[in-house]
């Protein structure tokens, strides 16, 4: 849909602003641009609607070169919200949304009715708002005057330059999910730029963390948190950060993967010796596999041992088979419930082949949290 | 000092010297916004061009009235037309200062925006700039024809008549009730068209703008 194709742009004809970048953007994907200020991410966004001409490289939407193109036509069907909002603020809101559609010569009747159902989206009713000017409204609400105003002409692709930064925290977060909405209403392919990584966080289906005019890593939101590519991201995204979108958060990443095995044709005499080495009373049962996977026969506690007189017998003899196994991409609210719920103490983890991943115990959930607590703090 | 008296007997003359008043100002001041609003529009983006025409505008600002005319004179003969261009000169500083002061004003994020909805220049001059500014420009037209109304009463002294007849001839012949009815008409003049002016200026500038007060 949107292909930038090692892109440049500098000033000063030294420094690169934006350095050599290459980003690829799907159809109806909403991707965040976020970075620290100054690092060129309203530069990139500019050089997609040509506010800003690169000083080498390419960009295409849909396979055609920008260039190709007659600027103001390119404008008028992409959409753009800046955080100052830009309503024309000696015009009524009603004039303000059909700015675009009129610059096209639209025809009133079609430019009314979309004005209408706009209006009924962005929760501000035709009736009480319609005559009435930006500076009689509220930042957030004028801010969605922005955002209608971009739909209006209906573009495929909308730019968003920080445009919920100045509003207040509440107001943000309404308009963030009022913008998630209608993403989900229109599939519109959106670039966002923003420098708070809770926002991109919340808001990207991908997110390019930016640095001196350089994609550090383009990801999803849930591969940024969890596996940051390099130090930068991961002080930038915030070591913390995990915890308060616990969403994000699976069986796999609060599981201890150093799980004590045993195979399920091992005697008792044996177990026990394995059980003594690790100082542990409770071992997955597994079977081998091909390529270095085992799957989970069951679980053996010490106290399956009791009675036993053939030291010979073997585990999968008298494994516990009816464990709770967890899928390795439960959410873990999910895990932290069904363990309440049934009273595991022990749940291991598979894969969608039943192999075993690994282990969540009390433990384990207590060093996943350890380690995540900020380190700044003392208590 | 019978004022009512001299007014009474000479009602047609006061008339006819303040129509050639207001025509004599009236013309210099809309041939000035004819002109010096869109030489505003175009040297606002020219910082250096910019300060250079308002350097010269002001410079003719200073020059003393009686000189401008007498300056006039060479190039227009005596009459109308010399005062006229003298007047227009006057006039032309407050309307190019306030439309660039007026533009300059006007939010970049807006015409960032304008721009970034696909807005062609002019466009955004008719759409934006224009309407945005066009309180400021107004209080220039105001600030330049009350200006005009009150040094229009020397054109007298080149021949271009108006309100500044009665004023000259009454010093003259020492009549104090024709010196007066010149004066307290040309400030009457001044203070209607201010009114008026004023009325325009709101009528035109959009209700979503907060007016300024004069730039
Ligand atoms: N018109 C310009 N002339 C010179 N330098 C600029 C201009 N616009 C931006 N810059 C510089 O380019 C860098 C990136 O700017 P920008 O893309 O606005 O950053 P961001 O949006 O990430 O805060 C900054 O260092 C900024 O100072
Ligand atoms: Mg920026």
């Amino acid at each position: 849909m949107i292909i930038l194709k090692k892109i440049c742009k500098s000033y000063n004809g030294k420094t690169n602003v934006v350095d050599n970048l290459d980003l690829h953007i799907q159809k109806g994907e909403f991707v965040v641009l976020v970075g620290e200020s100054g690092c060129g991410k309203t530069t990139t966004l500019k050089m997609i609607n040509r506010l800003i001409e690169p000083t080498s490289g390419q960009i295409y939407i849909n396979g055609e070169d920008i260039k190709s193109k007659n600027k103001n036509e390119l404008r008028r069907n992409i959409g753009y919200v800046i955080q100052n909002v830009g309503l024309f603020p000696h015009n009524t809101i009603k004039e303000n949304i059909a700015t675009v559609p009129k610059l096209c010569n639209k025809k009133d009747e079609e430019i009314l009715s979309k004005i209408k159902y706009l209006m009924d989206i962005i929760e501000l009713p035709y009736e009480e708002y319609a005559y009435r000017y930006p500076r009689e409204l509220s930042g957030g609400q004028q801010q969605r005057v922005g955002v209608a105003r971009a739909l209006a002409n209906e573009p495929d692709v909308i730019l968003m330059d920080e445009p919920f930064s100045a509003l207040d925290p509440i107001t943000r977060e309404q308009l963030q999910d009022e913008l998630l909405r209608l993403q989900e209403e229109f599939g519109k392919t959106i670039v966002f730029v923003t420098h708070d990584i809770d926002e991109a966080i919340k808001l990207g289906d991908k997110i390019a963390v930016i640095c001196d005019g350089k994609i550090i890593q383009y990801d999803t939101p849930e591969e940024i948190l969890k596996n940051p590519i390099n130090e930068f991201v991961e002080s930038f995204v915030g070591k913390d950060r995990l915890w308060k979108t616990p969403d994000m958060l699976k069986a796999q990443d609060i599981m201890s993967n150093k799980v004590v095995k045993v195979y399920g044709s091992r005697s008792v005499a044996q177990t026990i010796e394995i059980m003594k080495k690790h100082d542990t009373t409770v071992l997955a049962v597994v079977e081998k596999r091909a390529r270095s996977t085992e799957k989970l026969l069951g679980i053996v506690g010490s106290n399956r041992f009791y009675g036993i007189e053939n030291h010979e017998t073997k585990m999968k003899d008298i494994m516990k088979t009816d464990v709770v196994k967890i899928p390795f991409d439960m959410p873990l609210t999910e895990v932290l419930n069904i363990r309440k719920e049934k009273k595991l103490r022990h749940s291991p983890v598979v894969d969608k082949e039943e192999n075993l991943l690994g282990i969540i115990t009390n433990t384990s959930i207590l060093n996943v949290l350890s380690q995540i607590v900020p380190e700044s703090e003392e208590y | 000092m019978d004022i009512i008296g001299f007014i009474s007997k000479n009602y047609m003359t006061i008339i006819n010297k303040t129509l050639e008043h207001i025509s004599l100002t009236g013309i210099s001041v809309l041939l000035a916004c004819v002109i010096g609003v869109p030489i505003g529009f175009s040297i606002v983006n020219h910082k250096k061009i910019a300060n250079i025409v308002i350097n010269i505008a002001n410079v003719i600002q200073t020059i003393p009235s009686l000189a401008l005319f007498a300056f006039c004179m060479p190039y227009f003969g005596i009459g109308r037309n010399p005062a006229i261009f003298a007047l227009f000169l006057y006039a032309l500083l407050p309307i190019i200062k306030n439309t660039l002061i007026g533009i300059r004003n006007v939010n970049p994020a807006i015409i960032e925006a304008a721009r970034g909805m696909g807005m062609s220049k002019t466009q955004i001059m008719l759409k934006v700039e224009v309407p945005m500014s066009i309180s400021v420009i107004m209080a220039g037209i105001r600030i330049a024809t009350v200006t005009c109304i009150g040094i229009a009463t020397i054109a007298t002294l080149i021949g271009a008549g108006g309100l500044g007849d009665l004023i000259y001839q009454g010093i003259g012949m020492l009549n104090y009730p024709m010196i007066l009815t010149g004066a307290i008409a040309s400030a009457s003049l001044a203070l209607l068209a201010d009114f008026i002016l004023g009325i325009c200026e709101k009528q035109l500038t959009s209700k979503g703008i907060v007016r300024q007060e004069k730039a």
